[in-house]
């Protein structure tokens, strides 16, 4: 499903945010990915949804090597991954419902199928009933929850996940890492980059964990402690 | 996608659109308020044009030929000819002026009634006054009647009145040429204040398409709801000159109905035509879409998501 081979990644200031990189993410995975900030967990999750490409070796996700995938491609490529964001990146003038279709919407689903499948999605975060709220209205915890339900919202194979706990007290946070969980349960493959330590040990059946971008030796968890800061 | 659905997702950028511009009306109303005047100046051109025109028609019957005969033809021969004449399909009417009403006439106006006493015998020929029909009145037409009166051996001076229609016609030429370069000037100056509006717009709406691009939205859908703001404001800026233009064709109505009785025409100020409009609102329309695609090209294309 997502295969990083050799991967590297310099930025065009000269910061090299990934070294010879390489690890398999297989359909049905949840993973976590973590590390110091700056260590090159956000630079993954970029290469995954083709946010930038790779500046020496092979990303390759649903089968499809992003170096070569040409740019009117882009655009269906992204449609089979749904994104989370720490800030979770909602349309502050737009009220939840708009928020949640708007995945739909580039696909031009039909109306009555997008009034279905989002109130859906908002069901499923435990949002049913706040469509017409606008973003700000809702607290922190239900603005992750809304940009979770539209990353999840078009159905898409693949869920990845930016840091989704940041700005989450420890009672929201596992609340949603158990959503995703859930996803995972019914067959999402669910990369999570996090430098939450107690959500690694919680949720962490498989750990990628990035230092100096590099991969650091092992899936163990027994080293963790030492390369994740303690922030 | 079935086409009613591609249909819906049309209409929903288009209402998009429409609530965006209603939603600042201000700006709005200054946009289009630039693009109505930048749209009314060429079609008011053309309106000149089509009407100094259309007035020539009418002044046709100012444009009159005189034929003056030998002075040695005689009056009943001038009544024939005159007969003849009249048959002919550009011709509207003629009359025969006798030499003596002709003298009589000259007496009275000139003011050399002492002086023509003295005269022994009447030295003026019969004259023909021919007026050619109002469609036949171009340059062309006119010289071909006066070939046709030239030949005749009775007719001693064809003399025809066509100068000005000339001149005329080349300040006619020159208005249209004016018109087509202040069209495509202000043409350009419409699609530079589309284009950044549009531009304005985009920089705006940095957020949202950023996060649409995110989850897939491809650069047609994206740049869609942009186009529709831009025809829009074409086709609202035309609707709004022709406004323009019938509210001046209103003012100068009277006026120009005044000094065209002065002129001894009927003359009634013509305001837009049907076709007049429809290429208004297209240009318009095709200006805005234009306007806005080039834009949104420009700049839509610096916008990807970061992450």
């Amino acid at each position: 499903m997502i295969t990083f081979e050799r991967v590297s990644k310099r930025y065009p200031n000269g910061r090299e945010a990934l070294t010879n990189v390489s690890f398999n993410i297989h359909n049905g995975e949840m993973v976590l990915l973590t590390g110091r900030s700056g260590a090159g967990k956000s630079t993954v999750l970029k290469l995954i949804a083709l946010l930038e490409r790779p500046t020496r070796g092979n990303v390759v996700v649903h089968g499809r090597n992003t170096r070569t995938l040409k740019a009117r491609h882009i655009a269906a490529f992204r449609r089979r991954i749904g994104v989370v964001f720490q800030d979770h990146r909602l349309l502050a003038d737009r009220p939840v419902f708009d928020n949640v279709a708007l995945p739909l919407a580039v696909a031009a689903m039909p109306l009555k199928e997008i009034d279905k499948r989002v109130r859906a999605a908002l069901d499923q975060v435990g949002l049913l009933g706040r469509e017409r709220s606008l973003p700000l209205e809702l607290s922190v915890g239900e603005q992750q929850r809304v940009g979770i339900a539209r990353a999840v919202v078009s159905k898409p194979p693949l869920l990845i996940a930016d840091e989704p706990t940041g700005n989450l007290d420890p009672g929201l946070s596992l609340e949603v890492m158990r959503l995703f969980r859930r996803f995972q349960d019914v067959g999402v493959t669910v990369v999570v980059a996090t430098h939450d330590l107690h959500i690694v040990r919680e949720f962490g059946q498989r750990v990628i964990v990035l230092e100096n971008g590099q991969v650091h030796g092992g899936d163990g968890l027994d080293t963790l402690p030492s390369v994740v800061a303690t922030r | 996608m079935s086409l009613a659905v591609a249909g819906a997702w049309h209409l929903q950028a288009l209402l998009g659109s429409l609530g965006r511009l209603a939603r600042s009306p201000l700006s709005t109303t200054l946009t289009l308020l630039v693009i109505a005047l930048a749209l009314a100046l060429p079609t008011s051109l053309r309106l000149l044009v089509t009407n100094a025109q259309l007035a020539t028609g009418n002044f046709a019957n100012a444009v009159d030929v005189s034929v003056y005969l030998k002075t040695d033809v005689p009056l009943a021969k001038a009544q024939q000819l005159a007969q003849a004449a009249g048959q002919r399909a550009d011709v509207a009417a003629v009359t025969v002026i006798a030499a003596d009403k002709g003298l009589a006439d000259f007496r009275t106006y000139s003011g050399f009634g002492e002086a023509l006493q003295a005269l022994k015998e009447n030295p003026l020929p019969h004259v023909l006054h021919v007026l050619p029909r109002a469609t036949d009145s171009s340059p062309a037409a006119l010289e071909s009647l006066r070939r046709y009166f030239s030949a005749w051996p009775e007719v001693d001076l064809v003399q025809v009145d066509s100068e000005w229609v000339m001149r005329f016609n080349a300040i006619l030429e020159v208005m249209r040429r004016l018109l087509l370069i202040a069209a495509a000037l202000l043409g350009l100056g419409v699609l530079a204040v589309i284009g950044n509006t549009i531009r304005l717009e985009i920089q705006g709406r940095r957020a949202e398409i950023e996060v649409t691009k995110l989850v897939g939205g491809s650069n047609s859908f994206v740049r869609r709801p942009f186009l529709y703001t831009g025809v829009l404001y074409g086709v609202g800026g035309a609707l709004l000159a022709w406004g323009i233009v019938a509210i001046a064709v209103a003012v100068l109505g009277d006026p120009v109905a005044t000094l065209a009785r002065l002129y001894g025409s009927r003359y009634v100020l013509r305001g837009p035509s049907r076709d007049d409009i429809e290429i208004l609102l297209g240009a318009g329309a095709a200006l805005g879409w234009l306007g806005a695609w080039i834009s949104a090209a420009r700049h839509l294309r610096s916008i990807e998501p970061r992450a």
